[in-house]
Order: structure tokens, then sequence, then C-alpha cells
């Protein structure tokens, strides 16, 4: 499984870096850490004509805490992510998902960024960006453009990205310190894609209704998903035991999954329920801070 | 390609093709063969070598993504004779059957007792669980990592 | 003052470090992919992407044509017939079914080699595979039993079936057994399919000498002798010509080591280029050329009497052996009927196992094979017995394990005879393991755990028990030699698989010569140390190879005693020999470094076609989520009885490995294929190992409390028995947890998936 022959070159610009998209006409592919897209070579899945390295670009690898929220640059790493002690108060949710991809060796290369544009339905990054409102800023030969997250995922390993763009930061707007959220994922060994995955939050009011509730499901379609129905559910109301059931049932209702080798359609549909059900039993049992 | 870089502290220049991972160019360039490959997609941990003190996959790094890095394989971990404290431990736990994952193993737990040297027994755990063995259950691989961690711990107390 | 005869035993029975970790550890292992050879070409082959089908075209011309790429071999530069791969297990009636070491006019399965690209670098020969045009058209896949079995595709049109083989397991009176019984279970079972996967994967490395016409083969594993004698044959070359490497090698677990077709056709190439070939296999290709194990199913039944004692077992097993017979292909079908009855007194057997051959990958053996499915058959039908014949799981075994008083006690018969159709457990009490792990799973305080749900899981419980055969015959020679500087260089016929043999061996030569470990050095595995040796399968290198080791040590004593006594002028009986010292009554005294001028040099050997039976018990305690499915391993404890332990830490080593990947067997582990026959699993991200954080819980005790009558040692082969009882006791603590809901698991793997669907489709029935 050697990996296709390509040309490679590592520029020190972004703009150097678009101008060989550019030239590479499609062919071209920027490359992060490479964890998922090395892979897909070695199986010769895909063959392209030059990897162009983002590594030697200054300023794609900071975290910025700001007002507007945690603005993460595409060549932040996982271990980054779980390293940052400001994030558990500033963005919980995140450090909570990122704990669950892949292992230890890969967290020290793989990228915020480049998982962003793999694009993988069953990988924690995307969904986590779309859960939260993200907005992606992206560079190509036509200038920099931001791209909501929930415009940016077209299918399975599919963006809606030029071939000359490229993702150099995602903003995850800013998190009130007593919103309510959880993630649960569930996949058949530690680090494993999941066979479904949930990532919420919501906030309450003052007679303790939950309102703007935002859940996304991983692994459960082409794209990450948002549960629309299952918001719908919960909006306005007391997160109680019969809430928590009809949104299930609404979330498992509302997923239209595949099978596969590692898991039926049918059983897939079911955990969604099951894992929103435990995650909203997690988010109201937490302690507010 | 011409990549420069420093293996097990010792400065090398290779002349490498684009596609040419790590682990290759470890293994056939730089005849340093302690460090194995299972897989060649990620996912067996046995080509683990450390990069700038992380532990990385050398298969799914290229070689020329090394340049001007401080790369460190087993063998680099060795001593000139006799072995470290993490490699007795393995000896005297068992953790090792074959010997075709043990080099991954080694330099991954190298990589976290050096940075994290009280990792708790489920830290160890899931750090290991990125690097597959077939013979042991890895049980006792947990035994002699924990066992490990005083020599680090001291390690660090020294410095 | 110690005698000659018994030897001060210092090293077997302990928990002796290995002689092998040193170089392991510091990364100076040399696996076949560590060595290479100047002008070295490597080797990719072109697979077969359809499970059945015609092959209309290869044209290699593109490929040829791609810079550095030196040769595409096929079927037409072998001239005659296609060598077909031998038999190491024969019987009348597969012939026919033996795999051709290329595909010349029919594909049989997805991954079947078509053609060999030899190139400067792996990457270009992998390259060049993309513009080899093959085209093939598509015969229907025969994937799934019931298709095969109808015959109604058949794979090898020259035959009139697709069933090369049925093997019967026959003992006492059948029909009587079953007229008399007060209760009769039957009931149907499957285990999936699955691979050893090794860590290393395949590999090998062919070097032909023109000018002294000789092939060596490195990268020799499990049977080099065998599988020499098989290139010699095949090659048309004297065995002589031929050598076969060991190299250190990364795991073997029954299936590497086999003859494939790849072997042929590197050494087919090194000669007629003359040059090294290499190829190592990738692990997509490993996951669909490597033998497959474990496809099994039954409908079978248990007949017992009105106390719970087992009067007959009968039934249908059906093996799902791939396209071809490899050479012990046929090993876990006539094991699964023979071992079925397992450590349980069953007086009546009639079992009928059924080879059939389909469009999947070819199987072979995988450590315990049979054996697992077997077990796990008997096991989750003494289960469901015992709920309805309303007698306690536990004492129902108790009462039909095997009691010392009854060995050696005889196993069905198996016919046709591939060799061995009569064996016999030599000997042991089955009943010592079985209340060790009652006793050390603390089951009567945890026994009101069963069934119940405990923070939204449910928890269950279970007991099994197996057989462990062990020893393969017929022989195993070994030669030691008294070297210059006092080191006694131990050769051996057997194989390192990475079990620790080096340590095993020179344990034992050092017990027995009465020197110390470091004077030993051992050398294993490559046809150029001995003439004749076997090797490294169906446990055998420790209970072979160790007593062939105590041959030559009395051998090498006797020349030490005969050269000292001609130094002294006394006759050989005046000496005594203790710890490398032969002293005189006078005081003199030689020590063995100075007879080593004289050149000693002995060849030991050990024969047997008895194997040995280690036998043994394991609890599991499990938790059930029934929302994810998931099964949680809260304590498992395994106990057997090995006949005699020679290293205590590396049979414990084999026995938790063993337990390990059972789990991976029971829970994850899937070669799943679609209706047309492809193979769905070609990563390690989808073929599911078990990982560090899986099972941290598996606890074994060995005894030695019935040594083997079967060999000087009194040991038993032990390096499979941890795996075999792994599915059946894991599926009925599965059932017994998941009791109020009815649910009995009948296939495996217990995924996630299945365990919820089974869940939730008794929810639906209540």
């Amino acid at each position: 499984m050697k990996l296709p022959h390509f040309e490679y070159e590592a520029p020190a610009s972004l703009d150097e870096a678009v101008a060989l998209l550019v030239a590479g006409d499609g062919s071209a592919r920027p490359i992060a850490g490479g964890q998922s897209f090395v892979p897909v070579m070695a199986f010769r899945l895909a063959e392209p004509s030059m990897l162009v390295d983002l590594r030697n670009i200054p300023g794609l690898d900071k975290i910025e805490i700001t007002d507007a929220g945690v603005r993460i640059g595409a060549m932040v790493r996982w271990r980054d992510v779980l390293d940052d002690a400001r994030l558990v108060e500033a963005l919980p949710l995140l450090p909570a998902a990122i704990d669950h991809v892949a292992h230890y060796q890969i967290r020290n290369r793989g990228t915020v960024g480049g998982s962003l544009a793999h694009a993988d339905p069953a990988a924690e990054m995307p969904t986590i960006a779309l859960t939260c409102d993200a907005v992606l800023e992206v560079v190509g030969s036509k200038g920099q453009r931001s791209v909501k997250a929930a415009d940016l995922f077209m299918g399975p390993l599919m963006t809606s990205l030029e071939s000359d763009e490229i993702i150099t930061s995602v903003l995850l707007p800013a998190w009130p310190a007593d919103r309510r959220w959880a993630f649960q994922e569930f996949a058949r060994r530690r680090g494993d894609f999941a066979l479904a995955g949930i990532a919420l939050f919501y906030d309450e009011d003052a007679s303790g209704a939950a309102h703007n509730v935002h859940i996304g499901a991983i692994s459960v379609g082409d794209t990450p998903l948002r549960l629309a129905k299952a918001e719908a559910v919960l909006n306005g109301r007391k997160i109680d035991e019969a809430a928590i059931a009809e949104a299930a049932a609404a979330a498992s209702a509302e997923v239209d999954p595949s099978g596969d080798i590692h898991a039926s359609a049918r059983y897939r549909k079911s955990l969604v329920g099951t894992l929103l059900s435990r995650a909203l039993q997690g988010a109201a049992n937490r302690k507010a801070k | 390609m011409k990549v420069d870089f420093e293996v097990n502290g010792r400065a090398v220049s290779v002349d490498v093709t684009p596609r040419m991972t790590l682990a290759d160019c470890l293994r056939h360039e730089l005849n340093l063969t302690g460090t194995h490959i299972g897989c060649e997609h990620g996912v067996c941990g046995a080509c683990t070598v450390i990069v700038n003190g992380d532990a990385v996959r050398s298969c799914l790094m290229l070689a020329v993504q090394a340049k001007g890095a401080e790369v460190t394989t087993v063998e680099g971990l060795s001593l000139e004779e006799g072995l470290t404290p993490l490699q007795e431990a393995f000896k005297r736990h068992h953790g090792l059957q074959c010997g075709f994952c043990t080099p991954g193993m080694l330099t991954t737990l190298h990589a976290l007792l050096s940075e994290e040297p009280e990792a708790s027994e489920e830290r160890i755990r899931d750090v290991i669980s990125g690097n597959l063995c077939r013979c042991t259950g890895y049980i006792p691989i947990i035994e002699a990592a924990m066992d490990a961690r005083a020599a680090y711990q001291q390690a660090r107390g020294d410095k | 003052m110690k005698s000659s005869t018994h030897p001060q035993n210092t090293y077997i029975g302990g928990h002796v470090e290995r002689v092998e970790d040193y170089r392991f550890l510091r990364g100076e292992g040399q696996y076949l992919d560590d060595i290479s050879r100047p002008g070295q070409w490597h080797a990719a082959f072109l697979r077969s992407s359809l499970a059945h089908g015609t092959i209309r075209k290869i044209d290699a011309s593109a490929a040829l044509a791609m810079p550095g790429v030196h040769a595409v071999m096929t079927a037409a530069d072998i001239e005659g017939n296609i060598p077909t791969i031998p038999f190491r297990r024969p019987n009348p009636t597969i012939g026919p079914y033996a795999q051709p070491i290329i595909a010349r006019e029919k594909v049989r399965y997805f991954g079947e080699p078509i053609a060999m690209v030899l190139a400067d670098t792996a990457e270009l020969a992998e390259d060049a595979l993309q513009h080899v045009v093959v085209e093939i058209d598509a015969l229907p896949a025969v994937i799934e039993r019931v298709h095969a079995m109808s015959d109604a595709v058949l794979i090898f049109e020259d035959t009139k079936t697709n069933i090369p083989t049925v093997f019967n397991a026959e003992k006492g009176d059948i029909e009587a057994a079953f007229a008399g019984a007060h209760y009769v279970i039957r009931d149907q079972f499957a285990t999936q399919r699955q691979t050893a996967l090794p860590m290393e994967t395949r590999g090998l490395l062919a070097e032909w000498d023109a000018q002294l016409g000789q092939l060596t083969v490195s990268g020799a594993a499990k049977l080099p002798f065998f599988n020499r004698t098989t290139m010699a044959n095949m090659m048309n070359l004297p065995e002589e010509a031929v050598d076969y490497i060991e190299l250190d090698v990364g795991g073997g677990f029954g299936a590497r080591g086999e003859f494939y077709p790849e072997d042929y056709l590197l050494a087919l190439g090194a000669r007629k280029f003359n040059r090294p070939i290499k190829w190592i296999e990738d692990r997509r290709e490993h996951l669909m050329a490597i033998g497959h194990s474990r496809e099994a199913s039954c409908d079978v039944e248990l007949a017992f009497s009105k106390e719970g004692v087992i009067l007959g077992m009968r039934g249908d097993l059906y093996i799902n052996i791939g396209a071809y017979v490899r050479p012990n292909g046929m090993t876990p079908v006539r094991n699964a009927a023979q071992f079925m009855s397992g450590p349980y007194r069953i007086p009546a057997i009639d079992l009928d196992a059924h080879a059939f051959v389909s469009n999947k990958t070819p199987a072979g053996t995988y450590r315990g094979p049979g054996r697992y499915e077997g077990c796990f058959f008997i096991e989750r039908l003494m289960d469901q017995a015992a709920g309805a014949l309303g007698i306690d799981r536990l004492e129902l075994r108790r009462r039909n394990l095997l009691t010392h008083e009854e060995m050696p006690y005889p196993l069905a018969t198996v016919l046709p005879s591939d060799g061995r159709a009569e064996t016999q457990c030599d000997s042991g009490d089955h009943r010592e393991p079985f209340e060790t792990v009652v006793k050390e799973s603390n089951w009567a305080e945890k026994a009101h755990l069963q069934g119940q749900l405990i923070d939204g899981r449910y928890h269950g419980m279970a007991i099994g028990s197996f057989i462990e055969g062990g020893a393969s015959g017929p022989q195993e020679n070994v030669r030691m030699q008294l070297e210059a500087d006092g080191i006694v260089s131990l050769y051996a016929g057997s194989s390192a698989i990475g079990q620790g043999l080096e340590t095993v061996l020179a344990q034992i030569a050092a017990d027995y010569l009465e020197l110390p470990m470091e004077r030993i050095r051992v050398f294993h595995g490559s046809t150029t140390y001995l003439k004749q040796g076997w090797g490294s399968y169906g446990s055998r290198a420790t209970v072979m190879g160790g007593n062939a080791v105590i041959d030559a040590a009395k051998k090498l004593l006797g020349e030490f005693r005969l050269h000292a006594a001609k130094r002294l002028g006394l006759a050989p009986e005046e000496l005594t020999i203790t710890e490398g010292v032969a002293r005189a009554a006078d005081g003199r005294s030689v020590p063995l470094v100075e007879v080593a001028k004289d050149g000693i040099n002995v060849d030991g050997f050990f024969k047997n076609q008895t194997p040995t039976y280690t036998y043994g018990s394991a609890f599991a305690h499990v938790a059930v989520d029934p929302g994810t499915g998931h099964i949680e391993i809260l304590d498992y404890v395994v106990a057997d009885d090995v006949g005699r332990i020679i290293n205590s830490m590396t049979l414990h080593g084999q026995v938790m490995g063993a337990a390990v990947q059972g789990f991976g067997s029971v829970f994850s582990e899937e070669l799943v294929y679609n209706d047309e026959g492809q193979l769905l699993v070609g990563s390690l991200a989808d073929y599911l190992i078990p990982l560090a954080t899986d099972y941290p819980v598996v606890r074994c005790i060995s005894l030695e409390n019935y040594p083997s009558p079967t060999n000087p040692l009194g040991a038993k082969g032990a390096g499979e028995g941890g795996i075999i009882p792994v599915g059946g006791v894991v599926a009925n603590a599965v059932a017994n947890a998941l009791s109020s809901l009815g649910v009995q698991p009948k296939i495996l793997p217990l995924s996630p998936s299945r365990v919820w669907e089974l869940i939730e489709d008794a929810r639906a029935r209540a």
C-alpha cells in the first residue's frame, strides 16, 4: 500500500499555496495533518497531482478566545485543543467531543481544518462546527470569504469549497457560562468512528425552560446533521423525562441512516434516540457553573 | 528531493521522493529497521516514532515533512548496551511476544511518560489503545508501563 | 549428591524472562522486511476483483512499458499444468479442490492471484498493477451455505458437488442413546468468518543461485521443512537444492507459514530472472489472501437422562472452507467433529461435518481450529438444557465432566481418516480447573447478580469448559553442538512464531545439561540447521521440540562422559557429571569446555503420534447495555491444566493473549462479504481486533496436576486453549444476563448492533 506518485510543495504563504492549487487545476490538494488523507492515498482512492502542505504557512495554528467566540486556526491539532485549559470554560463541548477523536498519535498531527475539509460525517469536528453555528474563513483565488458550517457539508467527504480554496480558521460563537451541553457517542472500540453520536447545547430561561436548543448528530447521514425536529420538541420546554422521551423518539424518526458492516440502519436509528436521551439527562444533571 | 533532519541525535540528509513515508525512509534509506510497518494506513501504531517530542505514526507522515525535525526511533531510545527501565519493565512483565508491535509500544510510552510521568493506568490504557498487539492481550504491557513510571518520575526530578 | 539422570531443576517451571526480548526491545529483531539484497526486484500481485468468473483477457503491455517494471508473470508463463498446492492432511476426496498457484481460466475468489508484477521498487510494482488490464466474465458467486450445498452452481465444473468431504465422528450406539433420552435439546448456531491477523503481514524473499542451482527462501514460518519439500517438488529440484530460512516472525496463530500461492510464484520469478525477489504483503491484501477460518454453523442435538447425564450427541456441522482446499483447510472441519464433545463424557456420538466450497478466500487454521466453534455450540446447548431440565448450570456440568478415573478417554472416531481417526484424552481431571474457576470467580457471592438490571445494565455469568489438542506428531529433531568456548548450540526443527521458543528450549536444555541458560544458544526453524525437522503447529513446539532436546542433552552428556573418561584414563562409569564438570573419585575433573575440541555433535529426536490434551474452564461476568447493545466483560477467569509448566511466564502470556483474541472473535472481528462475493473488510479500521481499552480484566491460572503420560517432560501443548471457550462462555453469560427477556444468542459475533436487535426482537415478542 505504497502511496501513489505526486509532487510536493510546502509554500510559506497562503498566496503561494492558492497559486499552486490554481496551477493544479483541481488535481492539486492542500494537506494539513494528513491523518485522514494519507490513508485515502494509501488505498489509492485519491491520486492528487500535487500535495500543497500548509505546514510552513504562519498564523494558522492559534486558538484565540475573544468576545466573539473561539477562533481556531486550521492547523491547530487535536492535542492543542485538548491541551488548552481555557476551552474547558470557553467552549466545553469542543474538548469533550475531541476527546473521542482517534488515538494519541493521530491527535498529535490531525488538525481542525483538515477534518472540516475532509468532511467525514462520522467524524466529530464537522458535527461540532455544524451544531455550534460555526463560521469558517476560507481563502482562494477569488479572495477571502466566510462560509457557514451549515453551507459547507455537501455529502460524504464532499464540501462546497472550490478546489483552490483553503480553510484558514473556524469561529465557534461565544458560549454563555451557564449554557447546558452534552456530548455522547458510541463507537465499537475506543477511537473508532462513531456508530452514532450526539452533540447538543441549550440555554435555560428564568423558568427553567430550554431555548436555543442545538442538537447535532454524527454518523447517521451523508453529512453531519442538525436534528431540527428533536430541537423543536425541546425548545420552550423544561427538560424532564417526558420531554427527553419525546425528543429521543423524534430524533430516531427524523434520521435515515444507512446500514454498513458495523451496524444496521435500524440500530443506528435507535441509537441516535438512545444517545440523545442520555445526552439530555447528562446536560440536565450537570451542575451549572 | 533532499531532506535534512535529525534522527536519534544524528544529522541526516536523505534523497527522497515526495511519496516516500517517513516510515519507509527510516527503514529503507536510513536502515533503522526497528520501526515496523504493520498496516500502512495509520491504524496499527507499530510504526510510531517520536517527532519533536510527539509520538506520531510514521506511515502517515511523509519523509519530506520531517525537514528540520528531530526524530527518535526505538533505536534512539536504546542504550549502547543493556535495557532502559521501560525496556526492562517490558521484559519483566512479559509485555511482548512476537516483538512486532513492541517498537511502537515503546516509542508511544516513552513520549507519554516523558511528558506525563504520573500518567494514570487509565490514561496509559487510553494512549495505548492506538497501538495494536495481537499476542499479549495488552494487560502485561499496561503493567510494564505502570512499573516504568518511577524511572520517568525520577528522571524528571533529576532535571 | 545429584544424579545425572535426575537433572537439577532450576529453570523448568520457573518464571523465566525471555532471551528473545533483548533484541526485540532494542529494535534489533530481524523480520523479513528488514533484509534486502542488492539488485532485488519487488513483487506485487494482481488479484481478482470478482469472486467467480472466467478470465477472458490479460493485457500487461501498458504495465510493462512503465519505467522500472521488468516483468508481469501470469499463468501463460507456466508451461503445462498449473501446479496445485499440496494437502498436509490428504483424504480420498479432496484432490480436485486443490488451489492452482495462479488463476488460468477461472477465478474463484475475490483476491485470487492473477498476475505478478516485478519492478525495481514496491511503489513501481503497485503503480504497474493499475495498468494491467484484466477482463473477466462474471459467473454467479456462491457465498452462502444453502446455495453452495445445493450444487446449483458448481465451483469446480469437473466435480459433481461443492462438498469435498463429509467427516463423520462416531462413537457408541446413537440410536439407543436418543431412544432412551428423557430430554433432547436441538438447536442451530453459527460462528463468523475470521482470520488470525498476525501483526506482521506475510512476505518472502526468494533467491536463486544459478551456479549452484540453489533456491533460498527467507521468511519461513510454522513448517519450513514441509514447505521446502513442497517447493522442491513444484520446482523440480532436489530437496537439498532448496533452503527455507526463518527470521524473526511477527505472529502466526495458525495462519502464517502455510504454503501459499505467492510462495511458488516468487521462487519461479527468482529462477526465471536470476534475481532476488522480495514481496511484503500489504495489509489490504493480507485480509483477502491469508487463510480465513471459523465460518461454521450447525444443527445439533444433545440427549439427556432425567438426572442431566448426557447420553448422546448427533447432528450436522457445516464449514465454509472457501474456494479451495488449502494445505490444512480440512483441519477445522475434522476437528469440529472430533472435539465438539470437549470435556464432557458423551457415550454416543454421530456428527457429520460437511466441508463446502464457496467463492470466498480459502480457509485454513486459526488458533484452536474447530475447537472454538465446537465449544461454542456445545456450551450453548448445555446452558439451554440446564434451564429446560431445571438443573443448576454448574451442577449439570459437574455431572458430565470427565474425571481422572476415566483416563485415557477415547473421543469419537473421525472418518475418512486423515491420519488420526482415533484419539483419546491422555490424562487429567476436568473437575479441577472447573472448581478452581468456580472458586476464583467467587461464583457463590456473585450468583445473585444473574439477570439483574443494575444501573441500566443487565448482568450475567457463565462457566464453560474446553479441551485443547497439542503435540502434533510425528516427530521433532534437534542437534546439539559443543562449541569451543563451552557454549552449547542447540539447533531445533521447531519454529519460532513469537511464542518464546528460544527461551523454553534453552530452559529445558539447561536443566538437562545442568548448565546455566547463558551457555545455551538456540537456533531454529531454518532447513539449513538440520536434515529433517517439523515446525510449530498444533501446539507442538514445547512438547515435541522440548522432548527432543532432552534426548539430545542426554546424548551430549554421554559423549562428554566418554571423552572425559578417555582423558582421565578411566572407565566412563567411574565419572560423575554435575553442572558441566566430569569428576573422578580421586578429585580430578574435566570441564565440559575441555572436550569441545573433540567435536561433540549429537542429534536428538522425539517421536510421538499421541496428542496431548490440555483442558480447562473459564468464567465470564458481563454487563449488557440494552440501549447500545454494548457488552462489557467485568471479570474473566480461565484455568487450565497443562500437564507440566515449563515457563510460567510465557504460558501465562499464551493463555491471556489467546483469551483476548477470543473476545475479538466473540464481539468484533468479522470478514464480511456482500452477495457478489466481495470482501467488504479491507482495512484495520474495519477488521476490529481488541484494543488495550477493551478487555483489561483477564485472570489466568495454570495447573500441573496431571502430567501427560505421552512424553518424558509430562508437558502438554498449551498455546491455543485460552481462545477455545471464549465464545461459548461469553454467549452463555449474555443469555444469562438477558434471561428476563428470553434472549438466546446463537450467532456470533455479538456486535452491538446484533445484541440490540436480539433485545428489541425479544421485547417485541413479549
